[in-house]
């Protein structure tokens, strides 16, 4: 562990990205005790200025409401529908993928097909169309960018099970008698288990931005404010009041730098090995 | 003293200025949004083809700002005492733009054949007449089964528009070819359409009454994003904004420009009035004291100044105040949350959550049920707001699938033909989100419903509709907001553009480009 953690904080981008993680769980987790105000409350007169008054140190809206926190509560949402997408798609994608790759034939050829149906597809006109035909929700919403991400989790787990499958332990379990499900849960998944981290922690970031892109266009769940949201209802207002779509702007930007950095570390941690990606 | 006097001097010859004759020639370059759909006003009457085609096509009628009919293709009418016979004398210069004269038989063919059959608005009225003749060439008569108070006020131009019988009798009206090349007697005629950029209308030189219209060209220009059509005000290319055309956060900043008037006048006949549709079947909408707890939540003034630049009023309640028979002599529901918390523990409500349908409109109408959502939780209402596309909405509303529901409607200048229909239990049928939607069932409302829209004398009538008001007011069946202003935008020496209850839709007809 000592060992993970020095091979990672070696990497400072990785420490600064870690930094700022932490303080967007503690904002989102904090939020109700900080602003025990709902982030809907009409607070004070439409477009206040931020750093005119120290109670709404970030301003106020179109109606009014608390600029700062609005996001806080939209940190909650984001890191909510970022972790439970995520997680949704690795149910979808590692399965699919160790099976396909353990397997091989005609197994694999049929769902890597079915992957790559999904694959071609635009995964944001995909997630755009779900989100509309089941109407915005947190929980439609959290669906739609699962069954839009989960493909490269497939490939992914697929060209590590196929590498891992010809490996000598694994030929050795087959011959003891094990099972095919038993070899793959435990022998072959656990080995893959390193680049799957390092690929989810940037799909949290890209979860992330797919909920504020949809948010922006007003398909976001109307009752959660959500960064994407504040954006998009501030986009109009944008010649009058900048404040509006800046700070929640800043908000999503450092979210998802931290993520990626995080991810990147993660990578130099777990695959000491290999070179750094884009070096 | 000299100071004042030349203050005065200033201010009489502004007000020459103001008074001074029109100046002829010109084009007026204003925005249509969205583009419409056909400008056969016969066979379409939304909003964009009312106000392109209201130049091309007339009625017999046109209405001041108080509702009040004036002369168009009828230059004078009679009622007979019992109210059952209206006689309308025509212009007897009136020429079609293709040099066709325009005669009583056409006016016959509109309202009787073509009208009936494509007008669904039209014919509920035309219900009530018996039959409609024509004398000699210049006299209209329509003799009713029965009095009908607001009969007067459906010879609007989008209401009964009138349509040459020699194109269209006998044929396919909704095929007929001619419906892409409109053939009007209005003031200004049809040149050009090219899709998804602009329509051109010129000057009807031969045009019956002396001297109009001023302006030479009518330029509607088809620019389909909001935001580059303010900036098309903004640079110059267009004049006129008509109502609806930028989005409300911008009608400041535009109207804040140099030489730039803006008005809400224009839209009298319409009254367009927003409310919320309480399901008044089921859920705790159902309960009086629940609707009147909505009322008192609401901080509709708040609305009117955050969400729509102050424009517009807060109802009053049924009928807008532009609208003939309005009464304010009715409950006032101010800003009280007090009130409101009281009636819900009265009712005994158990935080039992409500659905709340916004109109998918755009942005003012999305932040608009946040604003009532937030007022209502405030109160103890749990709200949810279900988002939903233009066609959900409809289906939802159609189908009485909802709780609360914003939407807003014409009312066409009297109770009978604009009001009426949303509140009498007659009209509560599934499948329109413009009747009875909410559920609303009170036969002493139907009862005076139906005696006022057939009362004689306008006393009798106003009477009638001040009762009904009152009531309506105290059950709350459905929780009106506004009566929305739709600002038009325009530059001021674009002069006389907005002088009847339709505004912009006939509005061409007198204005003139100062300078």
């Amino acid at each position: 562990m000592a060992d993970f953690w020095n091979r990672f904080s070696r990497n400072r981008g990785a420490v600064i990205g870690l930094a700022l993680l932490v303080i967007v769980i503690l904002v989102a987790v904090l939020a109700p005790l900080l602003f025990p105000q709902s982030p809907w409350r009409m607070v004070q007169r439409p477009f206040l200025a931020p750093f005119s008054m120290d109670q709404y140190p970030l301003g106020t809206d179109a109606l009014g409401r608390d600029v700062i926190s609005g996001l806080a509560y939209g940190a909650q949402v984001s890191l909510l529908v970022g972790l439970v997408s995520t997680v949704a798609a690795l149910l979808i994608g590692i399965p699919i993928g160790a099976l396909a790759g353990y397997f091989g034939g005609w197994m694999d050829d049929a769902l890597m097909r079915f992957t790559e149906f999904f694959q071609t597809v635009p995964s944001f006109a995909l997630a755009i169309v779900l989100v509309a035909i089941f109407e915005p929700s947190i929980q439609s919403i959290i669906a739609a960018i699962a069954i839009v991400s989960w493909p490269p989790v497939a490939r992914l787990v697929r060209g590590e099970v196929l590498s891992l499958r010809s490996r000598e332990y694994v030929e050795a379990a087959i011959l003891s008698g094990q099972t095919s499900l038993t070899i793959i849960l435990r022998q072959v998944l656990p080995n893959t288990i390193s680049p799957i981290i390092v690929l989810a922690s940037l799909m949290v970031a890209t979860a992330i931005l797919l909920e504020s892109s949809l948010s922006f266009l007003g398909l976001g769940d109307p009752n959660m404010m959500s960064w994407g949201y504040m954006i998009g209802a501030a986009r109009t207002v944008i010649r009058q009041a900048w404040w509006l779509s800046f700070f929640p702007g800043v908000a999503i930007l450092l979210t998802v730098l931290a993520l990626n950095l995080i991810g990147e570390g993660l990578n130099d941690a777990l695959n000491p090995r290999l070179a750094r990606r884009g070096k | 003293m000299l100071k004042r006097l030349t203050t005065l001097a200033a201010a009489l010859l502004v007000s020459t200025a103001l008074h001074a004759e029109p100046v002829m020639g010109g084009r007026a370059n204003v925005v249509i949004q969205p583009e419409p759909p056909s400008l056969m006003m016969g066979l379409v009457q939304n909003g964009p083809t009312q106000m392109v085609a209201g130049q091309i096509y007339e009625s017999l009628l046109r209405y001041d700002e108080e509702l009040q009919p004036m002369p168009q293709l009828a230059k004078s009418w009679e009622v007979s005492e019992d109210g059952l016979t209206y006689t309308f004398k025509l212009h007897d210069n009136v020429k079609w733009h293709d040099g066709e004269p325009f005669t009583a038989a056409d006016v016959v063919f509109s309202a009787d054949v073509f009208l009936r059959e494509t007008h669904p608005r039209l014919r509920t009225s035309l219900e009530h007449v018996e039959s409609i003749t024509a004398p000699d060439d210049t006299t209209v008569v329509f003799k009713l089964k029965g009095p009908f108070g607001p009969f007067l006020g459906i010879f609007e131009a989008g209401t009964m528009p009138m349509v040459p019988k020699h194109i269209y009798e006998g044929t396919d009206y909704k095929n007929n070819p001619a419906n892409n090349t409109p053939i009007g007697t209005g003031p200004f005629k049809f040149t050009e359409w090219v899709k998804g950029s602009h329509i051109l209308l010129t000057k009807n030189a031969d045009y019956y009454e002396e001297g109009k219209p001023y302006l030479d060209e009518i330029y509607w220009h088809v620019i389909p994003d909001a935001a580059s059509r303010a900036v098309a005000y903004e640079t110059g290319v267009v004049d006129v904004l008509p109502g609806g055309s930028v989005e409300n956060f911008d009608v400041q900043r535009i109207a804040d420009m140099d030489n730039t008037c803006v008005t809400d006048k224009g839209w009298e006949y319409f009254g367009p009035h927003s409310w919320m549709w309480l399901n008044n079947r089921e859920g705790p909408t159902a309960d009086k004291r629940f609707r009147q707890a909505v009322m008192y939540a609401m901080d509709r003034n708040f609305a009117r100044d955050a969400l729509w630049n102050g424009l517009g009023k807060v109802a009053a309640g049924p009928v807008s105040s532009s609208t003939r028979f309005f009464t304010d002599d009715v409950t006032a529901y101010d800003h009280d949350p007090e009130k409101a918390k009281a009636l819900l523990a009265e009712m005994g409500y158990d935080g039992e959550t409500v659905r709340l349908l916004p109109l998918p409109y755009g942005e003012t109408w999305q932040r608009w049920a946040e604003a009532v959502k937030q007022n209502l939780d405030e109160v103890g209402i749990n709200v949810e707001i279900v988002s939903t596309d233009v066609a959900g909405w409809n289906q939802k509303l159609a189908e009485w699938d909802y709780d609360m529901a914003f939407t807003y409607l014409y009312q066409y200048g009297d109770p009978a033909l604009g009001v009426a229909r949303n509140y009498i239990s007659t009209n509560i049928a599934k499948g329109s989100q413009w009747n009875n939607v909410e559920g609303y069932d009170n036969k002493e409302v139907d009862d005076l419903f139906a005696k006022a829209a057939v009362a004689v004398t306008a006393e009798e009538r106003q009477a009638l509709y001040t009762q009904v008001q009152q009531t309506l007011v105290e059950d709350v069946p459905a929780a009106w907001l506004l009566e929305l202003g739709f600002p038009t935008i325009y530059r001021c020496n674009v002069k006389d553009l907005v002088t009847t209850a339709i505004g912009v839709n006939d509005g061409f007809k007198d204005a003139y480009i100062e300078k």
